[in-house]
């Protein structure tokens, strides 16, 4: 069913598309591919390599949705969205899932109709400065100019937070990250905010990364995941519980290199033997096979891998856990038991 | 006068003396610059200020371009190697990401091994448009021009061929549909028959019926889905696609706005207006943000077709207006002659009028297509990967992270390189109708 | 016509709506009205399904909700509390603003490059091909962002503009260009304003009079009068001398300033020196606020501006402890002035009818004046540069199309060749130029939507961009969007049309 789209859109027989909104599962099988929603590009998150695979770990939260529902951690059509276009683009139909470090609000939530299936990244927004400024806190910055990105809601929590501590400043919208970058380091602005893992990746790229300081104050809470559009029940538990199989994973210590192994036979946690379809039909739930959490977990690791892999502490990144750590040691990851 | 005074006049030469070269500052290039650069006082300050200028910009550009790095996997091995090599705090462009994604720059993430499907579909198109352009060629190779937009999509997309093949058959049957009922019916009733049949068909009977052929005699290419497509690539798609689909719409617009009946007059002035009042990337997000809305529920579709659908819509407008201008400059005598020969009014205009005024709409035309192409950057802003968002992504890697001038300069010499080709092309396309016409 | 004979009175039969050209008109209109209003009708079917089916309603309530994000540039008085209708009303004006200046310099940029094409220079002349085709063949959008990235990276931060620093500011410590923007001293304006504003109208209409008595002199006595010159001195001279008359004569007033916790006698720097804060209550836009501030800049005292509604509300506030800094017009008798509030020795002197207030470099960046913001800088100069390429080539089209006869007429008539270029050639040329150049103008206006890409915070980023992803109203935000643009369009190309038809040669 490959040629469909384009060529049904031509023939407008594909126009008819049926209730593509009432069952996307289905969707996707019959597609033989997830249309999974990601960022144009932000390092760390989402970006094509030098051949075209996109890498981050926004993405790796697609391919192991991919890796559930199809078998195929490649098996995904990447459609990068601005910030401008994505909630249409989930809205219409046109991608099944958002993984584009997209900040759960109410309003998003509610009005605008869609339901968030967990958070894969609490982050939060914050402040970078030069050193040479000589700032320490984000109160400081009375009459600074604030290089901002628009269509995010940094924008909304930067007006309140300037607004409640009253004092003035300069915003200066840019259009992406690197163009902040670009205007920050040649000092049309005196801050650049942004969610703190974008500046801890941001700072890591500076030719002299040691000029800059991110400022202690987070002015906002930005807790980011995968969405999917409201009313599809079936779909979106299939993606949150993906999510949470990556992050039990972790707890139960499966990881890419021993889930085929704790898979071939019951262990001795009966979570993990659930977890990992050896035991009992949690597959077959939530409408798949059953050693679907075992292949979203072989597609690219469980979320502490993934974490590592793409923002850890030891890639260029360098993000420390903090409260993105398991529950267990004290972060705010955790997942609900799998029963 | 002179011979009353040559006769007063005692002496008289009689031999010619050879001629003697000018002397050494009236020659040569001594000559040409007294003229051209240093002629009065103004033009010696006006000289030196463009000296001046012409030594700013090259002295602040090329040393940095020249001492440019190409081997390099990343931007800070770029900068190790600039370190090591050049003394402290000069710069030097790092050209390496060019040398590491050109590829992507060019063709987006479409698969390697393919690269040549999109190079062969650009020689066919411009095979294709040799027959318009250059009147010299045999009409008979108009049969290709015709074929060729199948032969483009599937060799772009892929996938079977049956599915161009069933679509192209509608355009045909249409043709048909039109050659049997016009002499029976008259031309109105069978132009009617002939626009909705190939619609019914497309609708209900192209789509099984390409499947059923697939099953009876395979013949496929690998298929590669939209997303893959960017680059220069998808510049040059939308460019051409949005060009030749809007031809025919822009045509029927033209006419439509000459035309006296009022009603038809009055919905081409409006969507012309209407069109050409609102910025292309109103209607990029037009086509991103609501086109969903407009079609009936539960329909999608790709992303680039739509922006192609938007693209071709807004090209229409713009054509339209060129061919008007080519009927307006037709003198009133074909017209008039037209009808004394009492040819109808589709007679007239095909066989008569369209060919003389879309003549001299070409270079228009070209020029059009010259806008597009550069507009198509525009696709950027609803998350198409063209060569300017491309060079966002590629800036997003943690490899090339922070890299700026070199992308720009890269994607805006390419740009340079098709646009003034083409104007040129425009140019002397005009030149030499204005040498036809006198 | 008695000779040939009439019409058959066959009567109306149906088929004569397919056969009979008098009547096929009219049903091919028929059909055709029918299928737009179908196709209209099913979009509309569509729209209102699809809009039902996400739950969403059509509706402009938006407009008057809070927006809650921040605009740097704007024209009108507005803050994130403002609604998301009075963002898009600063889009606008922003838009506008662009349009206006652009279209300005770019005819001029476009006028200058088409005549010094046609230079006899061959170097100025290749310079400005190389500018034409280099401007003409790359996307505006490239341009746009490499001028932005260009002005960014080439002029000084504000920070270099502190000791020590390699940036100072030009024009006896005026302007400064920064990579931020052009900080210019703002004017204020001070009594005696209104008369020098009507000198400055009187002078406006002495020229006009003194143009058109020269036009007729020349025309009736073949004298040429000194057109030039004249309005320059009648532009500059009145002005001026109103000016200095007006600072001579309406008195240097004094301007006490008033402190809470003051001695007598005190220094503005000693009173600064003992207390922690500075908070100084003015009524803003005032010459007395422009005054205060001035007097703290130069004394290089960090303040905190406290805006007032009057010089009563000033006293309430003095008295309330909401400021502890004040200073009012000299018209204000000092008795009224609350008990414990003390002058301070320092005053301020003034009187000019307008002062201006100088860019001061303040803690991150440069305080006071007017801040000509580099997007829009940016912005300007690449829809300019780029839109005046193609106008460069209008003009040069429009001079060539004058036949060669006229200069060399011109010539032999003894004119100058600068005159002969504005009397004889521009003339016959405008006619050539000005319909290409108004869709020229409707494309500069269009383009300047392509702002965002340097965060210029025109409609399309208002209204059309962060109002709508906040909001979700896709539908009406773009139906409003484009209902602007295209007015605007509409606007332009009548006004230009009419400027066209009075321009055009009348024919008889």
């Amino acid at each position: 069913m490959k040629k469909s789209v384009l060529f049904g859109a031509l023939t407008v027989t594909g126009l008819v598309a049926g209730a593509a909104q009432a069952a996307t599962l289905d969707d996707v099988k019959e597609r033989g591919e997830l249309n999974c929603g990601v960022v144009t590009g932000l390092a760390g998150f989402g970006a094509p390599d030098a051949n075209g695979v996109w890498e981050g770990f926004d993405v790796a939260v697609c391919r192991a949705v991919a890796a559930a529902v199809l078998g195929d951690p490649t098996a995904v059509n990447f459609v990068p969205t601005t910030g401008q276009t994505r909630f249409t683009a989930l809205a219409s139909g046109e991608i099944d899932m958002l993984a584009r470090n997209t900040t759960w609000t109410f309003s998003r939530d509610t009005d605008l109709k869609f339901d968030f299936a967990g958070v894969n990244y609490y982050d939060g927004q914050g402040f970078i400065v030069p050193t040479a400024l000589g700032v320490s806190s984000a109160k400081d910055l009375d009459g600074a100019t604030v290089c901002i990105q628009t269509g995010t809601t940094t924008e909304l929590n930067l007006a309140d937070f300037f607004r409640n501590n009253n004092i003035s400043y300069e915003p200066v919208p840019v259009e992406t990250n690197a163009e902040a970058q670009q205007q920050y380091l040649a000092g049309a602005c005196d801050a650049y905010t942004t969610d703190a893992s974008g500046l801890a990746a941001t700072r890591a790229t500076f030719e002299n990364p040691g000029e800059h300081v991110i400022l202690p104050e987070i002015i906002s809470k930005e807790p980011l995941g995968p969405l999917v559009r409201h009313g599809d029940n079936e779909w979106g538990d299939i993606v949150r519980w993906t999510l949470n199989a990556l992050i039990a994973a972790e707890e139960f210590g499966v990881t890419s290199a021993n889930v085929n192994e704790l898979a071939a036979a019951p262990g001795t946690n009966p979570e993990v033997n659930r977890l990992l379809g050896t035991e009992g039909e949690l597959g077959a739930m939530i409408g798949l096979e059953n050693e679907w959490a075992k292949n979203a977990i072989a597609a690219g690791g469980n979320y502490g891998e993934i974490f590592e892999k793409n923002i850890g502490e030891n890639t260029p990144i360098g993000l420390a856990r903090g409260l993105n750590a398991q529950w267990t040691n004290g972060g705010l990851i955790y997942a609900p038991p799998f029963r | 006068m002179s011979d009353t005074h040559a006769q007063t006049v005692s002496f008289v030469r009689e031999s010619m003396i050879p001629q003697s070269e000018p002397p050494a500052g009236n020659r040569g290039a001594v000559l040409w610059m007294r003229e051209n650069l240093f002629s009065g006082w103004f033009n010696i300050i006006t000289t030196l200020i463009s000296l001046y200028v012409i030594w700013w910009a090259l002295s602040h550009t090329m040393p940095w371009a020249l001492r440019g790095i190409w081997d390099a996997s990343s931007l800070s091995e770029c900068r190790e190697i600039r370190d090591a090599t050049l003394p402290e705090g000069t710069s030097a462009a790092c050209w390496a990401v060019l040398t590491d994604r050109w590829q992507q720059l060019m063709f987006g993430f479409y698969p390697r091994e393919l690269y040549w499907r999109p190079v062969l579909s650009l020689i066919i198109f411009l095979a294709a448009i040799a027959p318009v352009l250059f009147p010299h060629t045999p009409r008979k190779a108009l049969a290709l021009t015709a074929v060729s937009p199948f032969v483009m999509f599937w060799l772009l997309w892929g996938g079977s061929v049956w599915f161009p093949v069933s679509v192209a058959l509608g355009f045909v049957l249409g043709w048909a549909a039109w050659r049997a009922l016009a002499p029976l019916a008259g031309t109105l009733i069978a132009s009617i028959v002939a626009a909705a049949l190939p619609i019914i068909y497309w609708l209900y009977t192209a789509g099984p019926l390409a499947r059923e052929l697939e099953q009876a005699v395979s013949l496929s290419i690998e298929y590669v889905p939209s997303q893959d497509f960017g680059g220069f690539m998808l510049s040059f798609i939308i460019g051409i696609a949005g060009i030749i689909l809007s031809l025919p719409l822009g045509i029927l617009l033209a006419l439509g706005r000459q035309s006296d009946l009022f009603i038809i007059n009055k919905i081409s002035v409006g969507f012309i207006e209407i069109i050409r009042g609102v910025p292309l990337i109103v209607w990029l997000f037009t086509a991103s943000l609501l086109l969903n809305y407009f079609l009936p529920p539960g329909t999608n579709f790709d992303l680039m077709l739509r922006v192609i659908i938007m693209v071709t819509l807004f090209a229409a407008a713009y054509i339209a207006e060129v061919v008007r201008g080519g009927l307006a400059a037709l003198p009133k005598g074909q017209y008039e002659g037209a009808d004394s020969l009492g040819l109808s009014y589709w007679q007239s205009m095909r066989l008569i009028i369209l060919p003389q005024a879309l003549k001299i709409s070409i270079p228009g035309i070209v020029n059009t297509f010259i806008g597009l192409f550069k507009d198509t950057t525009l696709v950027v802003f609803i998350g198409l990967l063209d060569p300017i968002g491309l060079s966002n992504a590629i800036r997003a890697s943690t490899a090339w992270n922070g890299i700026y001038w070199e992308l720009f300069v890269f994607i805006g010499l390419l740009f340079f390189t098709c646009c003034f080709s083409m104007s040129r092309y425009s140019l002397y396309l005009e030149k030499k109708l204005q040498r036809g016409h006198k | 016509m008695t000779t040939t004979s009439d019409a058959p009175k066959a009567g109306f039969r149906p088929s004569q709506l397919i056969y009979d050209t008098r009547y096929r008109s009219l049903t091919i209109q028929v059909i055709a009205f029918i299928a737009l209003m179908l196709g209209l009708s099913w979009l509309v079917s569509n729209t209102i399904a699809n809009l039902s089916a996400l739950g969403k309603d059509f509706d402009f309530g938006f407009l008057g909700q809070r927006a809650g994000y921040d605009i740097n540039q704007r024209l009108i008085e507005y803050d994130s509390a403002s609604s998301h209708g009075r963002a898009a009303l600063v889009g606008i004006l922003n838009t506008l603003l662009i349009a206006v200046l652009g279209c300005a310099l770019a005819t001029v940029v476009g006028v200058l490059a088409g005549v010094l094409r046609l230079s006899k220079n061959w170097l100025v002349a290749k310079l400005m091909a190389v500018y034409v085709e280099g401007f003409r063949n790359i996307p505006v959008l490239l341009w746009i962002l490499l001028v932005f990235a260009l002005m960014t990276e080439a002029t000084p931060q504000p920070r270099d503009f502190r000791e020590g620093g390699d940036a100072s500011m030009i024009l006896g410590d005026t302007i400064a260009i920064t990579n931020r923007g052009v900080f210019i001293p703002a004017p204020f304006w001070g009594a005696g304003a209104g008369i020098l504003l009507a000198v400055f109208l009187v002078s406006l209409v002495a020229i006009f009079f003194w143009r058109r008595y020269a036009h007729r002199t020349q025309e009736q006595t073949g004298r040429i009068l000194p057109i030039g010159w004249g309005t320059l001195g009648l532009l500059i001279v009145p002005t001026a001398v109103a000016f200095l008359a007006l600072g001579m004569t309406s008195g240097r007033v004094t301007q006490p300033v008033l402190a809470t916790g003051a001695t007598e006698g005190m220094t503005l720097t000693d009173y600064a020196a003992s207390q922690q804060t500075i908070n100084a209550c003015a009524v803003p836009f005032s010459t007395e606020s422009l005054n205060l501030r001035r007097l703290m800049r130069s004394q290089e005292i960090r303040f905190n501006y406290v805006a007032v509604e009057d010089a009563a509300g000033a006293l309430a506030a003095l008295e309330a402890g909401n400021c502890n800094v004040l200073s009012l017009p000299a018209s204000v008798d000092l008795a009224t002035v609350p008990a414990g509030a003390v002058a301070l020795s320092d005053t301020i002197r003034r009187g000019m009818p307008v002062e201006f207030e100088r860019p001061v470099l303040g803690g991150f960046n440069f305080e006071g004046g007017l801040q000509l913001r580099n997007s829009l800088i940016a912005l300007w100069l690449a829809l300019s540069l780029y839109t005046g390429a193609f106008i460069a080539e209008n003009v040069r089209g429009g001079i060539l199309s004058v036949s060669k006869g006229q200069t060399e007429a011109a010539y032999a008539l003894g004119i100058k060749p600068s005159r002969t270029m504005r009397l004889v050639i521009l003339p016959q040329a405008l006619r050539v130029i000005i319909p290409p150049m108004i869709s020229q103008y409707l494309n500069l206006t269009k383009n300047s939507s392509l702002a965002i890409a340097v965060g210029y915070m025109d409609v399309r980023s208002t209204l059309g961009g962060i109002t709508i992803n906040q909001t979700g109203k896709e539908l009406e935000g773009m139906l409003l969007l484009g209902l602007f643009y295209l007015v605007t369009s509409l606007v332009i190309s009548s006004a230009m049309n009419l400027y066209n038809a009075s321009v055009k040669l009348k024919e008889r």
